[in-house]
C-alpha cells in the first residue's frame, strides 16, 4: 500500500509536466543522499572491508610493519596451540552461557508482564512507562548502582537477606547477578513490543475459541501464542543478538571475575584489539563472532517458521 | 508510521475506557485472573524496578558513615548534600563530562537529523538509478554486529587525528543506517497529493523537502532525535577506548572512573549516577509515548 503511494506520486510528479529532465532528477537524488553516503562510506563500508584486510595480517598497533599472513589469524583460533585460541573460546563460552541463561528470562518475564498489561488495567500506561524506564539509563549507571547494592559487606541486598553472598566475585552468583541485572534493566523493551503484538490479535479469535469451549489455558495456547508468532520471532532474534553482544555488565560489574570466567567475547575482542593492540587477531575474532551470530539468527528464523507450519 | 505516531493511546491506557468497560466476554489466560491479583502483581514488579533507583537517589544524600553502618535502610540520617558539593566542587571533572556528553549527544543528533532526513527523502520520494543498491547496502550493514567495526574504526579515527577528541564520539556513530530507515518508513507513508500540488505550482525538490515533507514529519523527527540522543548519551564501549584524557571523557566512562577513585564512598558515586541519569529520565518522561511506541512498532513491522 505504502509503496503504491510512492510510485504514483513519483510518476505523477515527473511525467505530466516533464518539468525536470531525468538526468537532473537523478542528480538531485544523489545530492540529497550525498552527506549521509559520505559518512556511511567512511565509517561503515570502509571499516567493514578494512576489518577483513586487517584480519589477514599480523597487525600489532605497536609494531611498524604489518606482514600479510593470509588466513593464519583464523586458523590459529581453531588450532589448540594458537596463541589466543583458549582465551577466545573461553570468552565465547561465557557469551554462550549468558545467552542461554538470559534469553529465556528476557522472553518469559516480559511476556507475563505484557499479558498482565494487556488487560484493561487502570493506569496501564503508567506501569508501562515505569517498566521501560531503566532501559533508558546507561550501562555505567546501572552497573555502579548494582555494584553498590550487591557489595558483599556493605550492600543492601545482602543486608536485607541477612546473607553474605559473593554476588559479583564467585560463580554461580556472578551469573545470577549478570542475568538478574540485565533482566531488571531491559525487560521493558521486550514487554512493550510483546504488548503491541498482543493488541494486534483480533478479539474475534478469542470469542471463537470461547464459543468452542476453550478455557483460559487453551485459548492462550491456541490463540495468543500463534498470534504472537511473528512478533516473537523478531523479539527472540533481537534478544539473542543483544545478549550475545553483552559487554558493559561484565566489564563493569564482575570485571570478568572470578578469574576470566565471566569475560564475554566482546570484552575479550575489545581488550585484545584496542587494549593490547592485537588488531589482526581481534579483527579475525570479530568476524568469527559475526558469522556465528548470523548463523544463529538464520537458524532461529527457520525454526520459528517451521513450527508455524 | 503516520498512523502509529498519531494514533490515539491504546485502549488499555484510557482510565475512562476502563471505567466504562462492558462486562468481559473475552477469556484468555491472564483475563481469567481477578483484577486485584493483576494489580498486586503489577505493583510488585513496579516496586522491584523503582526501589533500586530510589535507593540510588537516597544514597546520594547520605553520609558515608550512615550508608555503611545501616546498609538495609535507604533513608538518609542525617540528610546531606555533601556528595554533590564534593563532586561539583571539582573533586572530579564531572561538570566537564556532563558538558562533553551534552555536546556529543546534541551534535550527533543534529548530524543524524540532517543527513538521515535528506537521504530518506531521496530513497522514499525520488527515483534514481542505483536506489535498490543503496537501499540493499544499508539493510546489509544493519545485520553486522558493532564489534566488527571496533578495530577498523579506531584506526580510521586515529588516522583522522580524532583520537581523544569529541569528534570520535560524534561522527562515526552518526553513520548508522537506522535513522535513514526510520525516516524512510515515515516519508513513504506520506500522501502524495500535497507534494504534487506544490510541484504543479513550480516548487522544486528542495522546497518540497523543506516546506512540506519536513514539517509533516515533525513527530518522526522528534522521535529519532530522542532515540539518537539517548543512544549517544549512554554509549559506553566506544568512548572507553577512544577517549583517554580525563577532560575529554563523557559521563558514562567518567562514572566508572569515579567508581575507581571513590571506592566505597557510595554517596559520591551514587550522586554521579544521579547526575548521569537525570537528563535521560527527564527526556524519557517528556517523550515517553513516542519512545515506547516507536520501539513497540519496530517489533510489529520487523
Amino acid at each position: 500500500m505504502a509503496d503504491t503511494v510512492v510510485t504514483l506520486s513519483a510518476r505523477g510528479a515527473v511525467r505530466p509536466r516533464g518539468r525536470a529532465p531525468r538526468g537532473r532528477r537523478t542528480l538531485t537524488a544523489y545530492l540529497f543522499l550525498a552527506p549521509f553516503l559520505v559518512l556511511f562510506l567512511a565509517f561503515v563500508v570502509t571499516p567493514a572491508v578494512s576489518g577483513l584486510w586487517i584480519s589477514l595480517h599480523t597487525w600489532n598497533e605497536l609494531l611498524p610493519l604489518h606482514p600479510f599472513v593470509g588466513l593464519k589469524n583464523f586458523i590459529d583460533l581453531f588450532s589448540p596451540d594458537g596463541l589466543y585460541a583458549d582465551d577466545f573460546w573461553e570468552s565465547m563460552r561465557a557469551t554462550g552461557l549468558f545467552v542461554v541463561l538470559s534469553v529465556p528470562c528476557l522472553l518469559v518475564i516480559p511476556l507475563g508482564i505484557a499479558l498482565l498489561l494487556n488487560r484493561r488495567v487502570r493506569a496501564g500506561g503508567v506501569f508501562r512507562g515505569i517498566f521501560f524506564a531503566p532501559y533508558v539509563l546507561g550501562v555505567a549507571v546501572i552497573s555502579v548502582l548494582w555494584r553498590f547494592l550487591l557489595d558483599p559487606q556493605l550492600g543492601a541486598v545482602n543486608a536485607l537477606l541477612g546473607a553474605d553472598i559473593p554476588w559479583t566475585v564467585q560463580v554461580p552468583w556472578a551469573w545470577v547477578s549478570l542475568v538478574g541485572i540485565t533482566v531488571w534493566w531491559t525487560l521493558g523493551l521486550n514487554t512493550v513490543i510483546l504488548l503491541a503484538g498482543l493488541k494486534g490479535i483480533s478479539a474475534d479469535l478469542y470469542e471463537a475459541a470461547a464459543l468452542d469451549g476453550a478455557g483460559a489455558w487453551r485459548s492462550f495456547r491456541s490463540v495468543t501464542l500463534p498470534g504472537l508468532r511473528p512478533v516473537m520471532t523478531f523479539v527472540t532474534t533481537t534478544t539473542l543478538l543483544a545478549s550475545a553482544n553483552m559487554f558493559g555488565q561484565s566489564f563493569l560489574i564482575t570485571r570478568g571475575a572470578p578469574g576470566t570466567e565471566t569475560r564475554t567475547a566482546i570484552m575479550y575482542i575489545a581488550d585484545q584489539g584496542l587494549g593490547q593492540g592485537n588488531m589482526g587477531a581481534a579483527a579475525a575474532m570479530s568476524y568469527i563472532l559475526f558469522i556465528i551470530l548470523a548463523g544463529v539468527s538464520v537458524l532461529n528464523f527457520r525454526l520459528q517458521r517451521d513450527t508455524t507450519r | 508510521m503516520t498512523s502509529t505516531l498519531d494514533r490515539p493511546a491504546p485502549v488499555a491506557d484510557g482510565p475512562a475506557d476502563a471505567a466504562a468497560r462492558p462486562p468481559r466476554h473475552r477469556r484468555s489466560f491472564a483475563r481469567a485472573l481477578p483484577d486485584l491479583v493483576v494489580y498486586v502483581a503489577l505493583v510488585i514488579i513496579a516496586a522491584a524496578i523503582v526501589v533500586p533507583l530510589l535507593w540510588m537517589l537516597l544514597t546520594s544524600f547520605r553520609t558515608d558513615f550512615d550508608t555503611v553502618t545501616r546498609p538495609a535502610v535507604p533513608i538518609p540520617d542525617p540528610w546531606t548534600t555533601d556528595a554533590y558539593r564534593t563532586l561539583l566542587g571539582g573533586a572530579a571533572p564531572i561538570l566537564r563530562w556532563f558538558a562533553n556528553s551534552l555536546i556529543a549527544a546534541a551534535s550527533q543528533t543534529a548530524i543524524v537529523l540532517v543527513t538521515a532526513s535528506m537521504a530518506a527523502y531521496a530513497l522514499a520520494r525520488l527515483e534514481f538509478p542505483g536506489r535498490r543498491i543503496v537501499f540493499g547496502a544499508l539493510i546489509a550493514t544493519l545485520l553486522v554486529p558493532g564489534v566488527v567495526f571496533l578495530v577498523p574504526n579506531y584506526l580510521i579515527i586515529d588516522r583522522l587525528g580524532w583520537l581523544d577528541t569529541l569528534w570520535a564520539v560524534i561522527v562515526p556513530g552518526s553513520a548508522g543506517a537506522f535513522g535513514v530507515f526510520f525516516l524512510r518508513q515515515f516519508f513513504v507513508s506520506l500522501p502524495g497529493d500535497i507534494e504534487e500540488a506544490a510541484r504543479v505550482d513550480g516548487a522544486g525538490d528542495v522546497r518540497i523537502f523543506l516546506r512540506i515533507v519536513l514539517p509533516l514529519a515533525r513527530p518522526a523527527l522528534a522521535t529519532l532525535a530522542v532515540l539518537t540522543f539517548l543512544t549517544n548519551w549512554n554509549d559506553f564501549i566506544w568512548p572507553v577506548y577512544v577517549l583517554l584524557s580525563p577532560e575529554v571523557q563523557t559521563l558514562q566512562p567518567g562514572l566508572s572512573t569515579l567508581e575507581g577513585s571513590y571506592q566505597t564512598h557510595y554517596g559520591i558515586i551514587m550522586a554521579g549516577a544521579v547526575i548521569a541519569s537525570v537528563p535521560v529520565l527527564v527526556l524519557f518522561t517528556l517523550a515517553q509515548r513516542q519512545i515506547v511506541e516507536s520501539v513497540a512498532n519496530a517489533g510489529i513491522k520487523g
